[in-house]
């Protein structure tokens, strides 16, 4: 395929100059990335101020001077929220509401998903119906009497009571489903017929197929749990079981600092690189995960 | 009979022969928690709008009292009017830049890749960092963005500080957090339209505009009526960063409907008032999905 291709590159004399039109193609390219870079650094600049401001000793940042960089860049702040405020605590809080939440959350969307997609049974299209209202469902409806339901329960400030109504997930029931439906019936039948039960059906041959699946529902789960602030601001309410946007909010008005942005700039460093990690291995992951939420 | 005779025996297509159990122990934990998390707080949302209720405890029946209220509320009025000024400044703005980075990102450029993850970056931030960054950024005395106008010899605007601002401020943020979302959601849309369309238009003479608006634009409508979905829902729910960075002031100015609900409910321990808030939100919303099925139909008609 490739040899006479050569040839006629090799036979065609070189042009010393592309013609008019393609030069000004090439030409309107560049003015269009440079448009586009100038767009990216307006885009990126907040979470690089992020960083820049947390690596700023408070005297500089208490200033009406312009910089673009710290003359003399500290962890200062870093070492002093993290020796005032129990920010190792709202890591490990928000670590343990976002993994445990996403892994009992991906299991019972799976569960659903394969249900919806693969069995018929009574009631199957009303349930579906059901839980895709609730998409419709703002949380301001919910808000007052899921909280008045957890009060009840007695699980306001544990952990419990940010992952227990937020395990059902629609979305992730949605993405599971549509998934599933891909699943090939024979794959399904085959194994019936050699004799395997309905569980180890599910475990043996259908989740295998389904990894790429498990890896958006991870994702996506868990970036929503780590960063969720409204319900677990509205359980939550002891220093010490706070996650860490919430206790990323309470920093703004602390009287314990003198100046808190750098302080503030430093927990929400901490608070998006874990995120900003997982978005740069995973990113194809990631982008379609987002994706495949918006294709309804 | 045993269950493999049944097996032999059964019809082709004859789905009767897994057990009858199955799909229930698989669905049942949804099921659960569906009624127990979204159903049952439904159906108390319906009751305490009919209750006077403080925080805990059993409220007394009042009748439409809370709905009646709500007529005469001037402050509901003033959040009604700013959910829809936020909305509209918000909506259209993102899909409008996103379309227009996904329009520019679909051809070959150098760094393609880098410059969708870098629009891309801002999606993962938590709505409250994104609201301490810019209230950062924002702020009136040390605030970068004062400090560079002041170093190009301007004086600083009052970002967040004047009710006249402070909603445009937070209409940019919550753009700046959104244009992501939409360009992956039109450039998985602009993938899927073949090449040889728009080649056509091109050699029958088709400039790039004239492509975008007859062509490009049409063939995206499905997607943008999911975005325009979509983000009318976001932009309902956008709590994090108003809570952060204005609380909903100065005075009322920025106060959306969601920042109302939580305020009466938990500042004010109105919650029967709270609920009844929440259930006028899902009318606007069931309002809105109707209105747009009708539009989408006269648009149909048209053609």
């Amino acid at each position: 395929m490739t040899v006479p291709n050569t040839r006629a590159r090799v036979a065609r004399p070189a042009r010393p100059t592309p013609p008019l039109r393609e030069r000004h193609a090439r030409r309107r390219r560049w003015l269009l990335t440079a448009v586009l870079t100038a767009v990216a650094i307006v885009v990126v600049f907040p979470l690089y101020w992020m960083i820049v401001s947390a690596l700023t000793p408070g005297g500089q940042s208490q200033s009406s001077e312009f910089y673009l960089w710290p003359d003399a860049p500290t962890i200062n702040n870093f070492t002093e929220v993290f020796a005032t405020q129990p920010v190792w605590q709202w890591l490990g809080n928000s670590a343990f509401v976002a993994s445990v939440g996403t892994a009992l959350s991906v299991c019972v969307s799976l569960g659903a998903g394969y249900a919806l997609a693969k069995y018929r049974f009574r009631g199957r299209g009303l349930l579906y119906a059901a839980f895709l209202v609730t998409i419709m469902i703002p949380i301001q409806v919910t808000l007052v009497p899921a909280f008045l339901v957890t009060a009840r329960l007695g699980l306001v400030d544990s952990p419990w009571a940010v992952i227990l109504p937020t395990l059902f997930d629609v979305v992730g029931i949605f993405i599971a489903r549509q998934f599933m439906l891909g699943v090939p019936d024979a794959l399904i039948e085959a194994a019936r017929l050699d004799g395997a039960g309905e569980l180890r059906t599910f475990f043996r041959v259908v989740l295998p197929t389904c990894w790429p699946l498990v890896g958006v529902l991870v994702i996506l789960g868990f970036m929503n749990r780590w960063n969720d602030f409204l319900w677990p601001l509205v359980v939550l309410q002891g220093n010490e079981s706070l996650t860490v946007p919430v206790g990323l909010s309470t920093l703004t008005n602390n009287p314990a600092f003198s100046s808190p942005w750098g302080a503030v700039m430093a927990v929400a460093t901490v608070a998006v690189v874990p995120l900003l990690v997982v978005f740069l291995v995973f990113q194809r992951t990631f982008v379609q995960g987002i994706a495949s939420t918006g294709i309804k | 009979m045993s269950p493999r005779d049944e097996v032999l025996t059964r019809r082709p297509d004859d789905g009767a022969r897994q057990p009858r159990w199955a799909p229930y122990l698989f669905v049942g934990p949804a099921g659960l928690l569906f009624l127990a998390f979204s159903l049952l707080p439904i159906v108390i949302a319906i009751t305490l709008s009919f209750q006077d209720t403080a925080t805990l405890g059993d409220g007394e029946w009042v009748g439409a009292a809370n709905y009646e209220t709500m007529l005469g509320d001037p402050l509901l009025r003033t959040a009604l009017l700013n959910t829809l000024v936020f909305t509209v400044g918000t909506v259209p703005t993102a899909m409008a830049i996103g379309l227009a980075l996904a329009v520019a990102l679909n051809r070959p450029l150098p760094g393609r890749g880098l410059l969708r993850a870098l629009f891309f970056v801002p999606m993962i931030a938590a709505g409250v960092v994104v609201g301490v960054i810019m209230s950062w950024i924002f702020n009136p005395d040390y605030g970068v963005a004062n400090n560079a106008l002041a170093a190009l010899g301007l004086s600083g605007l009052p970002w967040l500080t004047s009710p006249n601002t402070a909603m445009f401020t937070l209409i940019a943020v919550v753009v700046w957090t959104r244009i992501g979302f939409c360009m992956v959601i039109y450039l998985g849309a602009l993938q899927s339209i073949p090449a040889e369309l728009r080649e056509a238009a091109a050699i029958d003479g088709a400039s790039g505009w004239q492509r975008l608006r007859r062509l490009t634009v049409p063939m995206l409508a499905p997607t943008t009526s999911i975005l325009l979905i979509l983000n009318v829902v976001f932009s309902l729910q956008s709590f994090d960063v108003i809570y952060v960075m204005t609380g909903g002031g100065p005075g009322f100015s920025t106060t959306v409907l969601i920042q109302y609900v939580f305020r009466s409910a938990f500042a004010d321990a109105r919650m029967g008032y709270a609920a009844a808030l929440g259930l006028l939100l899902v009318l606007i919303l069931l309002v809105f999905t109707l209105l747009r099925q009708r539009a989408t139909k006269r648009a149909e008609e048209l053609l």
